[in-house]
């Protein structure tokens, strides 16, 4: 009895761990929620391909090797060569931007950040709402600011392909005096090459392919994941059967 | 000739005597395994003393290997991290054994300590095990910091950087400790390289030593066990205790069942949630230290987090400090704290029973609320709980002595 609370308890304390998984926003705006398929590699195929191609100008991902992506999503050096690897000779290489961190600083005033771990440190929903939240405002170096990261000093990369929008924001007065801005929603103003659902699918295949080059061997671990459990409860009953005839004589 | 060559030569009784006539190796193996008699009604609460052990082990090996591919500087450690976990050959399980088995090892470690506190293993003649204990905790509670640098991530370097200013409260001698312990102005290259000796190297030997003394003192005194009466009271014609059982095949037999249990559960942690929804790995730590930025919320690890929350209750630094170190040093004098008669919470009185309850109550909220930013009402609910916190151990001589006891039984209680 004793050891079957327990063993509740210690699955209980587990559950209530593991249903923390979203990360906070911290910056006020509500995330939404991405929905990667994490095993879909179709879809992380096309991410590779829009990171490749609208991210790594700027942006590398230097400990991820083109081969570890090869390797996962199904692809030949070849096909790597062909399609991915820009400014890389050797399929072992990784993934450096095309543009000088030192320019990049100059024009910019921060060197764009690597963007290997990128998904665990900010969470998916995080990544997926942030390149969703770019919104007009004249003001600012950029012509744009985000909702999810306020002045952040990237410029609306995928503009051309999501159009660009405007953000509604309504103030109301609170009985202490303060105000309180609430955002609205966005408003498309110039359309892009994109409709709302095909850009969805574009940044969600991104924020995918960022998932995994956050942790290569996920799918992997978890496969064999299964393997050691099953080893484990295999072993579970020998050891019982051992500790029962070793007891069999204590009384 | 013959007659020294009778006295000494030839080997009798093959190697195994060889080496006794030269060291106590059967003598040893039986005082500690084959002929030490523990309690056979022990239940699962006395698992978590072998799994220590069991996690010991696991943070040895993986540890070794880790540093065959770690890079103690701050400007590779980052990378290097990265390294195991991408291009070094089963490089991330290593990692996600070790980084796992921290959180274990103070799971493990806070479940053994509560057991000595539900049977009252601490009490005489069992002081000296929980002092070399408590000596053992603290010891990992360094351990534990200095490892936490190590990747050298966001949380790593912020993280430190709060706990080591702490010092700082400490009048007249402040300062200068932080700066010894950091061994430079800020937090540099340099404190990560002695955060690297002390935890490699310094502090595990300490530690080990320490556990080995544990186990010499335990075998000394025996274990206590769910009665918390004295098994060698009653023994048999060859002065064995009826109610105890070897410790092997007996103990552990038993015990390889909770190691496959526990392994079971560390595996489901290492396979599927390595993060732990970011309480084993914090999110922010996938970020390398940036001296420029500091992050939004800085929270330690859990396992410090009850005494962080009463850290932060406190409005005053230096008082903040106190009563910290006071928490975390408390625990240390419950063997004199504990007036009662009786050792186990079975034969014990409501008093002890509530007061005991109310700290599990206190400890897990504080843990949880020092994971939680300082608001208001996080901060007032960190005060009433430590009040709650120092009050278990301050009033315990008064209601540990009032508190009525049940007759003790004269044999454990085993059901079979």
């Amino acid at each position: 009895m004793v050891k079957f609370r327990m063993m509740a308890s210690l699955l209980a304390l587990g559950a209530v761990l593991l249903s923390g998984e979203s990360i906070a926003a911290g910056g006020g705006a509500t995330l939404e929620h991405a929905n990667i398929e994490r095993d879909n590699t179709s879809s992380l195929q096309r991410g590779a391909r829009n990171f490749m191609n609208y991210c790594s100008g700027c942006h590398s991902a230097q400990y991820v090797r083109f081969n570890t992506i090869g390797k996962h999503l199904e692809l030949s050096d070849e096909q790597l060569r062909d399609n991915l690897m820009f400014n890389a000779d050797k399929s072992f290489e990784t993934i450096q931007a095309s543009m000088p961190a030192s320019d990049a600083k100059r024009w910019y005033g921060v060197a764009p950040p690597d963007l290997s771990l990128m998904a665990r440190a900010k969470g998916v929903d995080y990544l997926y709402s942030f390149l969703k939240g770019f919104y007009l405002e004249a003001d600012s170096p950029t012509g744009v600011n985000n909702l999810v990261l306020a002045g952040t000093s990237m410029p609306h990369v995928l503009g051309g392909l999501q159009g660009y929008q405007t953000a509604n924001f309504s103030e109301h007065e609170n009985e202490d005096g303060s105000v309180t801005t609430t955002f609205d929603g966005f408003e498309m103003l110039s359309a892009g090459s994109m409709d709302a659902e095909q850009y969805d699918e574009f940044v969600r295949d991104t924020v995918n392919f960022l998932a995994y080059i956050s942790e290569p061997v996920r799918s992997d671990r978890r496969k064999l994941g299964v393997w050691v459990l099953m080893f484990l409860i295999f072993f579970y009953i020998l050891a019982s059967m051992l500790k029962k005839q070793i007891w069999k004589d204590v009384k | 000739m013959a007659k020294i060559e009778a006295e000494v030569g030839k080997p009798q009784g093959g190697l195994i005597k060889w080496i006794d006539d030269r060291f106590p190796m059967t003598s040893t193996l039986k005082y500690h395994v084959t002929e030490y008699y523990a309690a056979k009604s022990f239940n699962w609460w006395y698992v978590f003393g072998v799994l220590a052990f069991v996690v010991l082990a696991i943070q040895l090996v993986t540890g070794i290997f880790l540093t065959m591919n770690y890079k103690p500087a701050a400007a590779d450690a980052f990378a290097s991290v990265e390294y195991i976990m991408r291009d070094v050959e089963w490089g991330w399980l290593i990692r996600y054994m070790h980084s796992t088995g921290a959180s274990f090892f103070f799971i493990v470690v806070y479940l053994h300590m509560f057991r000595a506190m539900l049977y009252g293993s601490y009490k005489k003649p069992r002081e000296l095990i929980w002092l070399i204990g408590m000596l053992i905790f603290f010891v990992l509670m360094a351990e534990g910091f200095a490892g936490y640098l190590l990747p050298w991530g966001q949380m790593s370097y912020w993280g430190a950087q709060v706990i080591i200013s702490l010092f700082g409260a400490i009048p007249w001698v402040g300062d200068a400790l932080v700066e010894i312990i950091r061994g430079d102005y800020s937090i540099s290259d340099i404190t990560l390289n002695r955060f690297f000796a002390l935890h490699v190297i310094v502090l595990p030997l300490i530690l080990i030593g320490l556990v080995f003394v544990h186990i010499v003192a335990l075998h000394e005194v025996g274990s206590n066990n769910p009665d918390g009466i004295e098994i060698k009271k009653n023994k048999d014609a060859n002065g064995k205790p009826i109610d105890g059982i070897a410790f092997h095949p007996y103990h552990t037999s038993k015990d390889l069942v909770g190691i496959i249990v526990f392994l079971m559960i560390f595996s489901a942690v290492v396979f599927f949630a390595p993060e732990m929804g970011g309480m084993f790995l914090e999110h922010a730590n996938f970020e390398p230290a940036n001296l420029t930025a500091t992050p939004e919320h800085i929270a330690p690890v859990w396992y410090y987090t009850p005494y962080y929350a009463i850290l932060r209750a406190v409005p005053d630094k230096l008082w903040g400090f106190i009563l910290f170190a006071m928490a975390v040093v408390l625990p240390v004098f419950l063997p004199w704290l504990d007036r009662c008669r009786v050792r186990s919470i079975r034969y014990r009185g409501w008093m002890h029973k509530t007061a005991l309850s109310v700290f599990v109550v206190t400890f897990i909220s504080l843990g949880w609320l020092g994971l939680q930013p300082a608001t208001d009402t996080y901060v007032v609910l960190a005060r009433v709980f430590s009040v709650l916190y120092f009050a278990f151990f301050l009033l315990m001589p008064f209601y540990t002595s009032i508190d009525k006891t049940k007759p003790l039984p004269d044999r454990v209680t085993y059901h079979g």
